[in-house]
């Protein structure tokens, strides 16, 4: 029996896409692809760290592209993100059927498992990138700065870029996610990317004595015309909490009133 | 500005707002235009939702809630005794870019109780839309009320601004409105509905030609109906709703339970329940005729005149229609794919796209998601395992209900044991 290979890689999407190019180059039937950071605790495996080399991810993805249009592209992009334990092994899986097949943009096989799984992992981080764009919840800070924290489920970051880039083109804002450590600004011209060194120890919530003069007035505002809207004799809590489960109330100026 | 005083007011304008159910920010497509604020991508955002499960997606306000009208419906007649309150045109300017900068709204939903007349209120409406845009440079979305009998003339400046309109028709039939609201004309209503209609049209071709002309109402317009407030029938409700669909080109038509807010002999008494299950069952049906290729007259008509509570009215028409059954999910054509029960379009589509690759069996249907505990009886797969046994649609209806896990369970399960 032969031992089963492990690819490390160093956590970038471009890191992933070469894995790929070694699993087909060095033809490794069945890799498992994982985050270096993530341990590895399985007996009779070979272990090799895959470097990340531009020219090489770009030659998977430009044969990806080939075989495929911009949704599948969009959705396997959507289900990297995820970061679900072993959804490195199902895109593999997925880019493998992809490559085998004649170029078919018309079709997607729902049928075959891992382009299901795909489209549905997809679906999921694309729902929590649009509950995100929906419940972040800005705070003026002295200085202009508009400033949100988030810990989203999944690592959704870049792809909410566009849309807050596009609607708040006229004021500085940083949203940053706590979880993962490093946060989007946009200081009028263009988005960085930027990481705290140490964040632990920080307290994530943003101090009440950092607000500008009004932020605590409108947050008020809010939570009145949040409570006013509500009409008692229709209460529906399951339906409530459907729409907003519990785990993004700490975001929700209207969940906090002051 | 002084945030007591702000307070007091946005607590009565919004109170007396909510009871307008549209919250769609969705089909504007606003650009953002020279670094201003704010886009509208033509999706909507739900930025939060209230405890009764509705989205909050507008600010949504009167202006004022003092009103020259007495509509027996409404919290804002004139001879209900309750606070009022006015804003003034800045203020609701500055609430709406102080939400929309911290994310909390997609924009604005001005509606107005009317003083004075329909035009003075109309111009008051239109002259917040103007400021947000003009010298905010707002590219948010903005949603007003086209007020009954208001002018040409303001209808035609209003959808500059605004991208949608909407006039609530509130009472679905003609007969209702003379008896609720005596002070009011149907034509008022149609009037401007009928003006919008036209100038979307006449502006859309123009853009044709001349790509600068400026865009009307992108989002169209929308109108709303009180259901259960008088004793019209689902059939005539969704009767009118096509009516106003096709004839005014509406992309919506909303429909919301009636809250007994007032005691009055014409309408039902103080507590009783807002018709919550029938809402939804004509959201449903609404749905049916506008994605699913459905005509009215197959769902309600003179022998069926209104919609079944305890099933979904998709299940409802295949029971009285189970000659046309079971279908073969590897053939069918899409029309009838989506008549099946338990199959959305979202299933439709990726069982049309599947099926080009396999056969699809059981397990495919339901890794792709369909809710197979209405579908099985209806479809055939690739598999000889289907059902076979010939039901009356009334023991098929129990078999389903016995086994389904509807929210609204509760409200039948005393009717459900006669059948058992």
């Amino acid at each position: 029996m032969n031992p089963q290979t492990i690819l490390l890689y160093d956590g970038t999407f471009d890191g992933f896409l070469c894995c790929v190019f070694i699993a087909y180059e060095q033809k490794i039937l069945d890799p498992i692809i994982r985050k270096e950071s993530q341990t590895n605790n399985q007996l009779f495996t070979i272990t090799e760290q895959v470097i990340t080399q531009k020219e090489k991810a770009e030659r998977v993805w430009a044969g990806f592209k080939e075989k495929t249009d911009p949704t599948e592209q969009k959705n396997f992009f959507k289900a990297f993100l995820s970061e679900i334990k072993g959804v490195e092994n199902t895109l593999l899986n997925y880019i493998r059927s992809v490559f085998v097949n004649q170029v078919n943009k018309k079709n997607i096989d729902f049928s075959n498992k891992d382009i299901l799984k795909i489209s549905q992992v997809a679906r999921m981080v694309g729902r929590e990138k649009h509950r995100i764009e929906a419940f972040v919840r800005f705070q003026l800070i002295k200085d202009d700065l508009y400033v949100a924290t988030i810990a989203p489920d999944f690592n959704v970051l870049p792809l909410i870029i566009h849309h807050f880039q596009d609607r708040y083109a006229d004021q500085k804002w940083l949203i940053f996610d706590i979880v993962r450590k490093y946060g989007i600004y946009y200081d009028l011209n263009s988005v960085e990317i930027i990481t705290f060194e140490d964040l632990t120890g920080i307290n994530t919530k943003i101090l009440k004595n950092s607000y500008s003069d009004q932020e605590t007035d409108f947050q008020k505002l809010w939570s009145i015309y949040y409570k006013n809207v509500n009409i008692k004799s229709r209460k529906n809590k399951k339906l409530h909490l459907q729409h907003l489960p519990k785990r993004y109330w700490k975001y929700l100026t209207e969940k906090n009133a002051i | 500005m002084s945030f007591d005083r702000i307070q007091e007011k946005l607590s009565i304008l919004a109170d007396a707002a909510k009871y307008d159910v549209s919250c769609a920010s969705s089909g504007g497509k606003r650009a953002n235009q020279n670094k201003g604020l704010g886009n509208n991508t033509g999706m909507g955002i739900c930025h939060s939702y209230t405890e009764d499960g509705r989205c909050v997606s507008l600010l949504k306000i009167l202006l004022t809630n003092h009103c020259i009208y007495d509509c027996a419906y409404c919290v804002t007649r004139k001879s209900n005794d309750i606070k009022r309150a006015a804003f003034k045109i800045q203020e609701v300017v500055d609430l709406t870019i102080n939400f929309y900068r911290r994310n909390y709204i997609e924009g604005l939903f001005l509606s107005s109780g009317i003083f004075k007349n329909a035009d003075y209120t109309m111009e008051r409406l239109i002259n917040v839309a103007k400021k947000l845009r003009l010298e905010e440079n707002f590219n948010g979305y903005i949603h007003l009320k086209s007020i009954p009998g208001a002018s040409d003339e303001l209808m035609r400046e209003a959808g500059l601004y605004a991208d949608r309109l909407s006039v609530n028709i509130e009472i679905p039939t003609v007969s209702g409105l003379k008896l609720l609201a005596p002070d009011k004309k149907h034509e008022d209503f149609i009037k401007p509905m009928e003006k919008v209609k036209n100038e979307i049209i006449q502006y859309k071709t123009e853009r044709k030609i001349i790509k600068s002309t400026p865009r009307y109402a992108p989002a169209g317009q929308s109108t709303q109906m009180i259901i259960g407030a008088t004793g019209e029938s689902d059939r005539d409700i969704m009767y009118s709703a096509t009516y106003y669909y096709k004839t005014f080109n509406m992309r919506r038509v909303y429909y919301s339970g009636y809250v007994p807010v007032l005691a009055d002999n014409r309408l039902p008494s103080l507590g009783t329940e807002v018709p919550i299950l029938r809402e939804n069952r004509l959201y449903q049906t609404d749905w049916l005729l506008r994605f699913y290729g459905f005509s009215i007259n197959e769902i309600l008509n003179d022998s069926h005149k209104n919609l079944d509570l305890d099933i979904d009215p998709k299940l409802g028409w295949a029971l009285r229609n189970m000659h046309l059954f079971p279908i073969d999910v590897n053939a069918a054509d899409k029309r009838m794919l989506a008549r099946v029960p338990g199959i959305g379009m979202q299933s439709v589509y990726k069982i049309m796209q599947a099926r080009k690759f396999r056969n699809l069996d059981w397990s495919h249907l339901k890794a792709i998601g369909i809710a197979l505990n209405r579908a099985q009886y209806f479809i055939t797969c690739n598999s000889k395992d289907f059902y076979k046994k010939e039901l009356s649609p009334i023991t098929l209806k129990s078999k389903i209900l016995k086994r389904s896990n509807s929210k609204y369970k509760k409200y039948f399960d005393n009717q459900l044991s006669l059948f058992s």
